[in-house]
């Protein structure tokens, strides 16, 4: 185990950034979300959840797949590049680093999505253990501990120092390129650091949400369930828990019209959308109930169904937080347990 | 909030109203969801108190499909909103049973968790009883307190008044909360040169996720089928590339809403990004006041705003121009 000062930090990221695209929380105009390193960059370690989880780093919201163009009457396709070159992802949560394991599950099961392959292979996470966890984190329910990111570097800061261990060989080549920086350390104020905080999960509100009746065999129950036609009232049917959501997966493919060829790119997508899933026939799912009952249904039954019982949700809370309309999973869950729908 | 609950459960129970729209009680001190009540009994779970910001007039554009009145609580600013909809034929007058409910200004958890409160268990001073100085909040990591003001959402420090513009009944009380300058922002925006509004709305609008909540919040975006959403041309409503939503989304939206907004505040409210997106109505606002008199959407319900009724004073393309170039 090592450490470095906390004030040391602006020399660490200089170093990575020397060798590697680094991404790290930085804060702009009020608001924290992973952003590249700039020497300019206001980087905030403080804020426990940022606004967007650190999917887009390995899933960007919006990317380039390929491009047309028309050259002396042939067409030209030229393929956007893959992430060739090692980067760094710095400060990653346990429940955004689990929310990683959901996407896996789904990008790099066949046939695995080149794109973020790459990515992966590419990326080196240095996850940061939670401090002060909030009363919307329940990542224990899914069996996330707050206080042990499975990272390939994991840190912990403690009274102005930053506690560094590497947990792979990713993470032992990486540490072994910032060295002069560290000092060796023991584990001793560490492990105080992570009963300190474990203490306080077991006193989060939602930290006993039980998740029975939630599994990969209820799906005709669940889905026929009345329940629904009352849940979904208050939802706007904005995507704002699925942009912050660390695990939904769906995205778009569409044509960009660049004037004289076509930019083929992807988006994420919304199941609260009206064109979601769009097919040539129409939509399958044309009313909100259907579509609000969709996201939860993903979340709590067909993806346990299809991933040997892992859940699409890890916990992060960050839907409870930004939805417009105070809706949200842990809202759903309980709904259905008082209704005695165990 | 007990008057207002007892006088719902009358009215549905002697069948004046089908069903009540109303807020009902979250899970946490601070997260009551807008909600439909249509038995007694579900009454129970109704809440009104100062985490209530949610604006429940759109949700009427549905309620007026349905057989029967809805009775729905309209705090002050929302019934402007009610009027503007009724004005655009967007809602029916006859299928609400309006209960104008006072208000005390609204709170905002994302400002109460800025001034560095974290954990929050319990939340005490926030009810339409209380008087709304302080309030007492239990947390994970120890009790903390905020004053109610610091606590408020931007809207309510520049609130238009406590008065309910269109309503049946009122029920509860009001405290006056305006204590800031409605354009005082505004103002500071317009007087930054070009290359300082460009870095500041670069820097605001680059945080946009595309996730359309200050969209489909909005009571004067009532089009059944938005534009944005049409699949019938590339307009990219979902693919955040800098270059446009920097530059269009809000702006368009803006332009959209220009004259019809109430300045309701609620897309402010719901970004998950924090952008300050009611500036942009604002600015309309007071163009609109400036060039063609004072004018406030959603007053009077029928009212002819100014862009869409022709007079022989109003000013001139030049003059809109001229301070366009400003």
């Amino acid at each position: 185990m090592y450490k470095i000062a906390k004030e040391n930090l602006a020399s660490l990221f200089a170093l990575i950034n020397e060798t590697k695209e680094l991404y790290l929380p930085v804060e702009v105009a009020g608001q924290t979300n992973f952003a590249a390193y700039t020497a300019e960059a206001n980087v905030d370690l403080d804020t426990l959840k940022t606004v967007k989880s650190p999917k887009d780093v390995f899933f960007p919201q919006s990317e380039n797949l390929y491009t047309c163009n028309k050259e002396d009457n042939k067409l030209k396709i030229t393929p956007e590049k893959l992430v060739d070159a090692p980067f760094v992802v710095f400060g990653m949560k346990a429940c955004d680093i689990k929310g990683i394991e959901v996407l896996d599950r789904v990008f790099l099961s066949d046939p695995v999505d080149s794109f973020y392959a790459a990515r992966r292979a590419n990326g080196i996470i240095v996850g940061l253990a939670c401090h002060e966890p909030e009363e919307s984190c329940f990542c224990k329910v899914f069996g996330v501990d707050c206080t042990e990111p499975a990272a390939d570097v994991a840190t912990w800061m403690i009274e102005g120092e930053l506690y560094w261990k590497a947990l792979t060989e990713k993470g032992e080549a990486l540490t072994e390129s910032v060295k002069a920086l560290l000092t060796e350390t023991c584990e001793s104020k560490v492990e105080a650091e992570k009963s300190a905080v474990k203490a306080i999960v077991e006193k989060l509100p939602y930290s006993n949400l039980s998740l029975e009746g939630w599994n990969g065999n209820v799906l005709t129950e669940k889905f026929n369930d009345a329940l629904w036609n009352e849940l979904y009232k208050p939802c706007l049917a904005c995507g704002t828990c699925t942009f912050v959501c660390p695990t939904c997966q769906c995205y778009d493919i569409k044509d960009y019209n660049t004037g004289n060829g076509v930019q083929r790119y992807r988006c994420w997508d919304s199941c609260m959308y009206s064109d979601f899933t769009m097919m040539a026939h129409g939509n399958n799912r044309n009313s909100q109930m259907q579509r609000f009952r969709q996201r939860f249904m993903h979340k709590l039954v067909y993806f346990p169904a299809n991933n040997d019982g892992m859940y699409s949700c890890v916990g992060c809370g960050r839907c409870v937080d930004k939805c417009p309309a105070s809706l949200n999973i842990v809202k759903v869950i309980k709904a259905f347990s008082e209704k005695g729908d165990k | 909030m007990q008057e207002l609950i007892t006088r719902a459960k009358e009215l549905l129970a002697n069948g004046t109203v089908a069903r009540v729209l109303g807020w009902k009680i979250g899970d946490m001190p601070y997260n009551p969801e807008p909600a439909f009540f249509e038995t007694v009994e579900s009454l129970d779970k109704f809440v009104y108190n100062g985490f209530c910001g949610a604006n429940l007039s759109k949700y009427m554009i549905e309620a007026s499909k349905l057989e029967g009145k809805t009775l729905v609580c309209l705090k002050p600013c929302d019934s402007y909103s009610f009027n503007q909809l009724l004005t655009e034929h967007r809602v029916d007058r006859d299928k609400a049973y309006i209960i104008g409910v006072g208000c005390k200004g609204k709170l905002d958890i994302e400002r109460i968790k800025k001034t560095g409160i974290k954990g929050v268990i319990a939340i005490g001073g926030a009810e339409m009883t209380d008087a709304c100085d302080t309030l007492a909040i239990d947390t994970i990591y120890g009790e903390k307190s905020c004053s109610y003001n610091d606590g408020m959402l931007e809207r309510c420090h520049v609130c238009k008044g406590k008065e309910h513009k269109i309503y049946d009944e009122l029920i509860g009380e009001s405290r006056d909360t305006c204590d800031k300058e409605r354009f005082a922002e505004v103002e500071r925006i317009e007087a930054m040169s070009p290359a300082e509004k460009f870095e500041f709305f670069k820097a605001e609008l680059s945080k946009c996720i595309r996730c359309n909540a200050c969209r489909n919040v909005c009571p004067a975006c009532s089009c059944r089928k938005c534009v944005f959403d049409s699949t019938k041309f590339d307009s990219a409503q979902k693919a955040n590339v800098d270059s446009f939503e920097e530059k269009m989304f809000h702006i368009i939206r803006a332009f959209h809403v220009a004259g019809r907004c109430t300045d309701c505040g609620e897309c402010s409210r719901v970004c998950p990004q924090g952008i300050p997106l009611h500036l942009f109505n604002r600015k309309f606002i007071k163009d609109i006041n400036e060039i063609y008199g004072e004018y406030v959407a959603g007053a009077e319900a029928g009212s002819r705003a100014p862009l869409v009724s022709f007079t022989t004073e109003d000013a001139e393309p030049s003059i809109v121009n001229e301070r366009g170039s400003k």
